[in-house]
């Protein structure tokens, strides 16, 4: 059975559908990228999978439950699968470490000890153990996106969501940014990302997701989705890319 | 216990109600446009004029937002007397309302120029505008824009404010609230009744202001673009 | 005619401004307890809950505060109390006060960036926990400038309790100035009491403000 199972998903704002019936299985250790251009629907479709929008029609299944938009399936699903932001999100008003202990002692009521402990592994395993306590505003945008993956890793989630992880980050720091989700693709996380990073995508992807005007146009291996793109969106979105 | 409310009275004293309304607006009129006027000055001289004048405006202001609205009203209309200082008590409380609204909307204002972009200020000098005529052609309107709906705001509370002038006996709405009650005794109804005359009031000049803001500021929009 | 000397005025609008001191802050208290009732039903799940606190907040942010205070005072006696100025005075100033502090602590809620829900949310909190954990602790801390700074209306609405009668430095002001015949003296001085206790609050909100902004780097 399929870890995320997206069956005829639709989701509109208004009179204007974004989502025009997605169907889409994602196994267990898949890395995917969604691909597309702006406004083709892919950010809509990974916040629908974190129950942040709430969908029209169609049905999502995480680990064979199905997603009911009420706060305690929500909450179940939300420790399942975590979520990485454009805008990282952290919480201003507590240290890095206590982004990432937070959600562990309230949502999971583990003691403080103990969460402090996944704490400093967490923050270990992004290469900031020395920012325990520093603010967030005492971090560069890579360190903040980095806590942000630690925070998520923190709830051991069997899945992560990277929503544009590095399109707010100055150039220079992408790469430390790039190389934390690198290393959890290597150890076989389950990752669904939506990225503009198509070097990346190549590289670490096992899937491609191409989105256009809200529907699944090719789906693939990306180095057969790069080398011959079936239709003319994606070829000219490769061009576009290159 | 019961209580039984009576408004019969109001076909009786319904047209003290009506010119106390009207007093109230011309109030609010007088009281609004010198006191924008006043406010304009002041976030002038704070934000460009002299620095002396800047230290004046400033104890001004100060001095009213720190001071209750009645004490003002009643410095001007008992305390100035004794100092040879002599007016009656409509021309007080427009006074005061002036007064009053003028630092209010001076700090309002302020913030709207503060606001505004150096370069603005730098593109008016670079075209040999003096700085009075930067101010005017080119701050000021922007600047009135970013803060109207604060300043209408501010005018409304002025208008609810006003409801204290019945003390020196102006006959405004709430003047005409307790005329009515001392002949009638049906004190609770009249002032329900004025309290909710002064709600309509206050939604009507909210709009009012709002869209008169609209109207100027969408007129100047259109001819610059 | 007596003679008032300077400082027996003085010392009899200062007795009074006690008064003016215990009604600001028994007013903000009160108003603040009730502001924080509420904002919760305002910014909660209830729909028909947060209406009713809408029409609540512009009920008394759209009438003057002279005529809450004249509804109190005739409108408790309806009930067959014999209302004491002081009661009225206290009642009407808490519900206004509450009224509008409520509104400012809601600018302060729907200030948090729409971000910090959803990161929150994502993490598995419900709505409860993002609230205790995320959204007040922040709005806790913007919202202290402007919560100061209104203390000096709810200190110069106090005077407006003079009208029904309560005696406080604005109504022991006007008895010495009839008694006196120095109103010139007597309401600078009155207004110089407010400016004391006035101008500290307000600029302490302005100070903190100041510091806020230099603190929010981002």
């Amino acid at each position: 059975m399929s870890l995320i199972a997206i069956d005829a998903l639709r989701k509109s704002y208004g009179s204007n559908e974004v989502l025009k019936g997605i169907d889409l299985k994602i196994e267990k250790g898949e890395v995917i990228a969604l691909i597309g251009k702006s406004g083709s629907g892919k950010s809509t479709l990974l916040r629908c999978i974190n129950g942040l929008e709430t969908i029209n029609e169609g049905a999502i299944t995480v680990g064979g439950q199905q997603l009911v938009n009420d706060e305690l399936h929500l909450r179940n699903l939300r420790q399942k699968v975590g979520m990485i932001f454009q805008q990282f999100n952290l919480f201003p008003h507590k240290t890095a470490g206590q982004n990432v202990m937070l959600a562990q002692q309230v949502v999971k009521k583990k003691p403080k000890a103990e969460a402090e402990a996944m704490a400093r592994r967490m923050m270990e395993r992004v290469g900031l153990a020395d920012k325990f306590d520093s603010y967030p505003d005492q971090l560069s945008g890579g360190q903040q996106q980095r806590v942000a993956i630690a925070r998520a890793l923190a709830m051991e989630p069997t899945a992560l969501l990277c929503d544009e992880v590095t399109s707010a980050l100055d150039p220079e720091l992408v790469a430390e940014v790039l190389q934390v989700v690198r290393d959890l693709a290597k150890e076989g996380m389950t990752l669904v990302m939506v990225t503009h990073e198509m070097a990346f995508a190549r590289d670490v992807c096992s899937r491609l997701v191409f989105m256009h005007q809200g529907r699944i146009h090719e789906v693939g291996r990306p180095e057969e989705v790069f080398a011959n793109p079936k239709t003319p969106e994606l070829r000219s979105f490769i061009g576009m890319a290159h | 216990m019961s209580y039984h409310f009576n408004f019969d009275w109001v076909a009786t004293y319904w047209p003290v109600f009506l010119s106390g309304i009207w007093m109230t607006i011309q109030l609010i009129l007088v009281g609004g446009i010198c006191g924008i006027a006043l406010g304009i000055f002041c976030a002038w001289a704070r934000t460009q004029g002299p620095r002396w004048l800047g230290w004046i405006v400033a104890i001004y202001v100060e001095l009213i937002r720190n001071t209750p609205f009645l004490i003002q009203l009643f410095f001007i209309f008992f305390g100035l007397p004794a100092i040879g200082v002599h007016m009656n008590e409509v021309a007080a409380a427009m006074l005061a309302m002036v007064i009053n609204l003028g630092a209010y909307s001076a700090e309002i204002i302020r913030a709207g120029i503060e606001a505004t972009p150096k370069g603005q200020f730098e593109a008016g000098a670079s075209l040999a505008m003096s700085p009075i005529q930067t101010f005017r052609h080119v701050v000021l309107v922007p600047a009135l824009q970013k803060i109207w709906p604060a300043l209408a705001s501010q005018v409304v509370i002025v208008m609810l404010g006003s409801s204290v002038v019945s003390q020196i006996a102006v006959q405004d709405l709430t003047y005409a609230a307790n005329f009515t009650q001392s002949r009638t005794f049906r004190a609770f109804e009249a002032y329900f009744a004025s309290t909710l005359i002064y709600l309509g009031l206050a939604i009507v000049l909210r709009f009012a202001l709002l869209r008169f803001g609209d109207m100027i500021f969408a007129t100047r929009r259109r001819a610059t673009r | 005619m007596t003679q008032f000397t300077l400082s027996a005025i003085v010392m009899a609008l200062i007795h009074a401004t006690g008064w003016t001191v215990v009604l600001s802050l028994v007013s903000f208290a009160g108003g603040g307890l009730l502001g924080l009732v509420l904002l919760f039903a305002r910014i909660g799940k209830s729909r028909w809950l947060q209406i009713l606190v809408k029409g609540y907040t512009e009920l008394f942010q759209g009438t003057p505060l002279l005529m809450q205070l004249f509804l109190a005072f005739f409108g408790l006696g309806l009930f067959g109390i014999d209302v004491a100025p002081w009661v009225a005075a206290t009642v009407a100033l808490i519900l206004w006060t509450a009224a509008f502090l409520a509104e400012i602590w809601r600018g302060c809620v729907t200030a948090i960036p729409k971000g910090q829900w959803e990161a929150s949310a994502s993490l598995g909190m419900t709505y409860f926990e993002q609230m205790r954990h995320v959204v007040l602790p922040q709005a806790l801390k913007i919202s202290i400038p402007p919560t100061v700074g209104f203390s000096v209306q709810v200190v110069k609405g106090t005077a407006l309790t003079s009208i029904i009668g309560f005696v406080e430095v604005t109504k022991a002001g006007t008895i010495l100035a009839n008694a006196t015949f120095q109103p010139f003296t007597v309401y600078g001085l009155v207004a110089l009491i407010y400016f004391c206790l006035c101008f500290p609050l307000s600029y302490s909100a302005k100070v903190l403000e100041r510091k806020m902004n230099v603190a929010h780097r981002h």
